[in-house]
């Protein structure tokens, strides 16, 4: 892969050899300036977050803190809001879904893969059109009929729209396509049930699409603003993103020190796990561009 | 299944068993999906349409049917009016910032070696960080006096820029924050269509004296990219179409509504305001916009392109 394109363009060695460089110079100083442009805000949330507020807000500005402030920071964050709590939220909440969204989609998608029954064309249909849905087009109806049911502010309410998830349908029902049939029968003959089949046979070989799908998922809901926002005033049960809301109003946005640190707090969750499992993050993210 | 069907009339009692198993399995099998699909989707949208007919709002006892009022109010009210030209403006700016910026990136970045992945981590991080979080950090980078960027811009010799309290500037800010999200996502979908062109067509090309950077990029790279071009333009487009975390954060739709979008003018008539049948004829509208979007998407990767 390394290896240079030949040129058939003859050149002496010395110009191209020049040329190169200058073109490989160029190339890393887009790809460093773009790369500054996208860890700048990265970078300034963690050194504000150990800064005093006298050189945060000092008219000269200066990347790398005189005095060290982050414990008061860090500390004050976690006082003034439960940020742990919130971060709790947001897994319960994750979790939730998650499960719930593989115990409906894996059998339904196996249904649609591989057996025939009355229907199957139209609920097929109906996923590839609930594909073009987002979720703030049902979101007022499903306030009212939460509200109705005194629902709100519940971690049901936060989970409730996400539990179908009939882009994982659609995923999962790709990849049991080309589950050979010849083994589904093998394991109908030696008298497993349907059920088993399911879950102890094609489930564990579709295990690559299944975790870039819970990356796609919990990711998504991780960051989601707009439902919780919707449905929870409590803040107690808000999740990482409507808890920093939170968090920002209740300090009017004045203590920049706090505020970083506070989202410090929230970010690093899911960036860690990134850098840990970085393949398994990227290919779960943009599987939806993957088809 | 096949097998099945290729008899003749009568089927063996086991067989037909077999058949009727099947069919109950998967009935049963798609049920929760179904029910789910009833009651989380179907039923709400029909909600939705009837809604949208009325002078309902949340809370309030009576509803009459007002007809297609909410649809003639909502196309002639100059804040709505607004609100999706604002959008727009976002998705125009947003699409091919995030666009050509991911595909400059990715092929800078295709075929280096050793920095790929460094690169790589660098550019996806902003995908997987939490915008809301983020978002208030920009806020901070952003300040008239306090913020970094404005330091610089003194530094260099300019006046400083208020880029969220100027009504001329907000709405362009707020879409640089989301080329800033979105750039690693389309990165590494132009990555992945980058690495399925056959590298001896680059060998081919030489051989026929097309050796310049631009030119292979021009008679190969660019067109054999179309259908993943296509694709990150659509899904670009759907995503500046959703905009809502940074305006509810960061500008609220000010300074003087310059970035009131429509999703955040849905969210306040519907659950600030409660004016619910306005709302919902709102949320057709942007249903429609979506939806017009994911169709254009079909038909084109259906077509895909043909040489």
């Amino acid at each position: 892969m390394s290896a240079p394109v030949p040129t058939v363009a003859t050149v002496s060695p010395a110009h191209s050899a020049a040329r190169r460089f200058l073109s490989l110079v160029l190339i890393h100083g887009v790809l460093v300036a773009g790369a500054l442009f996208m860890l700048a805000p990265f970078i300034w949330m963690l050194v504000t977050s150990i800064k005093p507020p006298s050189e945060i807000f000092s008219a000269e500005i200066a990347l790398w803190p005189k005095q060290f402030y982050g414990v008061e920071n860090y500390r004050f964050a976690m006082e003034k809001a439960p940020l742990l709590r919130f971060a709790l939220n947001g897994v319960i909440i994750c979790a939730g879904i998650l499960v719930v969204q593989l115990l409906v989609a894996i059998p339904c998608a196996y249904a649609l893969a591989k057996l025939e029954f009355p229907g199957r064309n139209l609920l097929f249909v109906l996923v590839l059109l609930g594909l073009c849905i987002p979720v703030q087009v049902p979101a007022m109806p499903l306030y009212i009929g939460l509200a109705q049911l005194g629902l709100l502010n519940t971690y049901f309410a936060m989970m409730v729209p996400f539990f179908l998830s009939v882009f994982a349908i659609f995923l999962f029902r790709q990849f049991f396509r080309s589950f050979p049939d010849d083994i589904i029968n093998a394991a109908r003959l030696d008298g497993m049930s349907e059920f088993e089949i399911v879950w102890r046979i094609v489930t564990p070989s579709a295990w690559p699409a299944i975790a870039a799908f819970a990356v796609f998922s919990t990711v998504a809901h991780w960051n989601d603003l707009y439902w919780p926002l919707i449905v929870i005033s409590d803040a107690k049960l808000a999740p990482p993103p409507l808890g920093m809301m939170f968090f920002a109003d209740a300090e009017t946005g004045s203590n920049y020190g706090a505020l970083t640190a506070a989202a410090t707090i929230l970010t690093t969750p899911l960036v860690l796990a990134f850098l840990i499992a970085r393949r398994r993050f990227i290919d779960g993210i943009t599987m939806t561009g993957v088809k | 299944m096949t097998l099945a069907l290729d008899m003749p009339v009568q089927l063996a009692p086991s067989r037909r068993r077999r058949l009727w198993i099947e069919r109950a399995t998967g009935l049963g099998f798609a049920m929760p999906a179904l029910v789910l699909l009833l009651l989380t989707i179907l039923a709400p949208l029909a909600v939705l349409v009837v809604l949208s007919l009325t002078n309902y709002e949340f809370g309030g006892v009576d509803l009459d049917f007002v007809g297609l009022a909410n649809f003639q109010k909502a196309l002639a009210d100059p804040i709505i009016r607004r609100s999706l030209l604002n959008t727009l403006i976002y998705v125009a700016i947003m699409v091919p910032g995030g666009v050509f910026g991911a595909l400059l990136i990715a092929i800078l970045i295709h075929r280096r070696t050793r920095s790929r992945s460094l690169y790589e981590v660098i550019y996806f991080l902003p995908v997987t960080s939490t915008l809301i979080a983020m978002a208030t950090v920009w806020q901070f980078l952003l300040h008239p006096s306090l913020g970094p960027i404005n330091g610089l811009l003194k530094w260099l010799g300019f006046s400083p820029v208020a880029f969220l309290s100027e009504p001329s500037t907000a709405l362009a800010t707020l879409a640089v924050i989301g080329i800033w999200q979105i750039l690693g996502f389309n990165m590494i979908l132009f990555l992945a269509g980058l690495t399925a062109i056959p590298r001896d067509l680059y060998e081919a090309a030489d051989i026929d004296g097309c050796s310049g950077g631009i030119d292979r990029f021009l008679t190969i790279t660019w067109p054999l990219l179309g259908p993943t071009t296509m694709f990150v333009v659509i899904t670009t487009m759907i995503t500046a179409f959703k905009i809502f975390d940074t305006v509810a954060v960061m500008t609220r739709g000010g300074p003087v509504g310059s970035t009131e979008v429509l999703l955040y003018n849905i969210y306040l008539e519907g659950f600030q305001y409660f004016h619910t049948g306005y709302a919902a004829a709102l949320t057709f509208i942007f249903l429609a916009f979506i939806l017009v979007f994911s169709a254009v998407q079909t038909f084109a990767l259906d077509k895909k392109v043909h040489y």
